[in-house]
């Protein structure tokens, strides 16, 4: 049980900067999750706290000490790694034991306490086999016995799930979460995978090129995304975003393709004509006959329901998720509802609120 | 394929075999030879049954010229040994500090111990053998040994080896506190152990056949190797007893062919598969 604080945190590889400071706080037993496409900095961040590499400005306090300066060993934190980096030629018990033998516990106390973590992950019957003669989901679930077996302050997870098939990864995130809850471990998780991101963190922070975009609850950064890059980041399919210009004193927006919305929620600040961004989720879109023409590119069928592909007159891309007994087969009609779009600045791209 | 026998492969395999075979046949069988029958000329492919006396007697006594063969493979023993565990150990060494060290001259290091590729002891011989001398080590067990121990060969041969290694391995051990003392101990030699066994059969092999070196630097017959034995024993002066010389080629032949043997499951691995 430990709280993280990050304050101001830098890396810059030679003159490339990595990551633009980075500050965050988080309570004992939180699980964040860092989510990004490759190369926002996610990984490096993690190594930062980690220790495995050393930060060019910044600080970073665990459990009220700073460990900046420390070596990986002595900040008392485990890490998964994306290939899991077993010890090949040493079986699953000693993989497990090595870090404790390491700290010199005796063999009575790590037999006992890598037995309790094998039992606790299913791993009983496999303590005698080598790396190689297990399943990915096996091996990842050694990985993660190797980190919980020392009762570190901090759990590291790097993409860990990445190299498991569809299903497995599911369960596996499932246990993930299951385990670390239980246990109460206060857990950094990188990912890029949105719905891993969504499903495992009490919080998220989105990295885009090194910077940190958003740092909210799952829900948060689904419903309000503090900008274009997050709000066409998370969600499956991907948000549509369409071109405007804010019109009838700031209580509308008037879309370049002929349609105009109020906003449900109030007015946004600026000028009429200030360029804007609409956002609207696909599973928002509504098949509307009375709506805008839609012509149908392609069908997604996922089952209970379908993702519509199309263009509208204009030649714009919209993608509509609809019940799979709605899907049409050329052309249908939608529309926007007013209390489902999201209102973004065309220039930064940042969210525009309501002014109350 | 198909189950058909390819009979001009097998005559062709078969050609070859013979052609190993035959002088080696010959060395065995001429071993029990009658030694004045053998300088008349009349080489038999039969061996004498009653003549495998020879290999005992050459072991005890040796051949005129020469120590006896035991103590002969003694010395070449450890010589062999001495250079491929000294080898082995100086190479570790350097590629682990050249793989995963960043030090200021890293790659000037590394540079350094290729280029010594080009300096081979029969190149740096007469320079060696002086610095043998001043250091008094002229006729002595070291002075067999270390010049021959330097090798870049065994160098880069692990620096490969370690850099197939993951890092993510190695960052590992270091979230469980290894130290590099220990991260070399318990995982980079345990992971590498397959490239290890394959270059001590080479080393092994390399240090067995050494014959120049051995040559200038030993002169007292107590140091001996069973390389130069066999050549001693081909007198000048006295009468060659060839069914001795060949029992002591059969012997020499012995312990290299053994620790081929004995490692060649290793020995392929390492060169064919990196350890996963």
């Amino acid at each position: 049980m430990a709280t993280l604080l990050l304050e101001d945190l830098r890396k810059s590889f030679g003159s490339t900067p990595v990551l633009h400071g980075i500050d965050l706080a988080l309570a004992s037993g939180e699980m964040l999750v860092i989510v990004g496409a490759s190369g926002c900095g996610k990984s490096t961040l993690l190594r930062l706290v980690a220790g495995l590499e050393v930060p060019t400005a910044g600080r970073i306090v665990l459990d009220g000490r700073d460990v900046a300066g420390l070596d990986p060993a002595a900040r008392d934190i485990a890490m998964v790694f994306q290939n899991y980096a077993l010890y090949p030629h040493m079986t699953v018990f000693e993989n497990m034991a090595y870090g404790l033998r390491i700290r010199g516990l005796t063999r009575d106390a790590i037999r006992k306490r890598v037995g309790e973590v094998a039992e606790l992950l299913g791993l009983g019957g496999l303590l005698a086999r080598k790396p190689r003669q297990l399943s990915g989901g096996q091996r990842q679930r050694v990985a993660m016995g190797r980190a919980i077996v020392r009762e570190p302050k901090l759990f590291l997870f790097d993409e860990p799930l990445s190299n498991l098939d569809a299903k497995l990864r599911v369960t596996m995130r499932a246990e993930i979460r299951r385990l670390q809850r239980r246990m109460g471990v206060t857990s950094l998780y990188v990912t890029h995978d949105q719905v891993e991101a969504m499903t495992l963190g009490d919080r998220l922070l989105v990295l885009h090129l090194g910077r940190p975009v958003q740092f909210a609850t799952p829900m948060e950064v689904f419903e309000r995304p503090a900008d274009t890059y997050v709000a066409g980041f998370i969600g499956a399919p991907a948000m549509n975003f369409l071109a405007g210009r804010l019109g009838h004193g700031g209580s509308a927006v008037e879309l370049d393709i002929g349609v105009t919305i109020p906003f449900a929620d109030g007015r946004r600040p600026g000028p009429d004509g200030r360029k804007l961004t609409i956002g609207i989720r696909p599973e928002h879109v509504q098949p509307d006959p009375a709506g805008l023409a839609l012509q149908v590119d392609l069908l997604e069928p996922l089952g209970s329901e379908t993702v519509v592909i199309g263009r509208l007159p204009g030649g714009e891309m919209l993608s509509v998720k609809v019940a799979k007994a709605d899907a049409p087969t050329e052309a249908m009609q939608v529309s926007f509802p007013a209390a489902h779009i999201h209102v973004f600045d065309a220039e930064a791209g940042l969210r525009l609120d309501a002014t109350a | 394929m198909n189950g058909r026998i390819d009979w001009p492969a097998h005559v062709m395999l078969g050609l070859g075999v013979l052609l190993f075979i035959l002088p080696i046949w010959l060395v065995l069988a001429g071993a029990t030879l009658d030694p004045a029958a053998i300088a008349r000329g009349e080489l038999s492919l039969v061996p004498r049954l009653d003549g495998w006396g020879v290999y005992a007697a050459v072991l005890a006594e040796g051949a005129p010229g020469a120590q006896p063969v035991g103590r002969m493979l003694l010395v070449s023993a450890g010589m062999a040994l001495a250079i491929a565990a000294g080898k082995i150990v100086i190479s570790i060494l350097s590629a682990y500090a050249v793989t995963f060290f960043r030090f200021p001259f890293r790659m000037t290091a590394f540079w350094t111990i290729f280029i010594t590729l080009m300096l081979p002891v029969e190149v740096r011989i007469m320079p060696t053998y002086s610095v043998m001398s001043d250091l008094s080590l002229i006729n002595t067990f070291p002075g067999l040994t270390v010049p021959l121990i330097a090798s870049a060969t065994a160098t880069l041969l692990f620096r490969q080896t370690f850099l197939a290694v993951p890092d993510e391995l190695v960052e590992a051990a270091r979230m469980d506190g290894a130290g590099p003392l220990r991260f070399l101990k318990d995982i980079l030699i345990p992971v590498s152990a397959a490239n290890l066994a394959a270059l001590f059969v080479i080393l092994f092999v390399y240090g067995w056949n050494q014959y120049l070196w051995p040559l200038l630097v030993a002169t007292n017959p107590r140091l001996d190797t069973i390389v130069i034995g066999i050549v001693k024993m081909i007198g000048t002066e006295t009468q060659t007893e060839w069914n001795r010389v060949m029992a002591t080629a059969v012997l020499a032949l012995l312990p290299p062919v053994a620790v081929v043997v004995l490692m060649q499951r290793w020995f392929v691995k390492g060169l064919t598969e990196g350890e996963k």
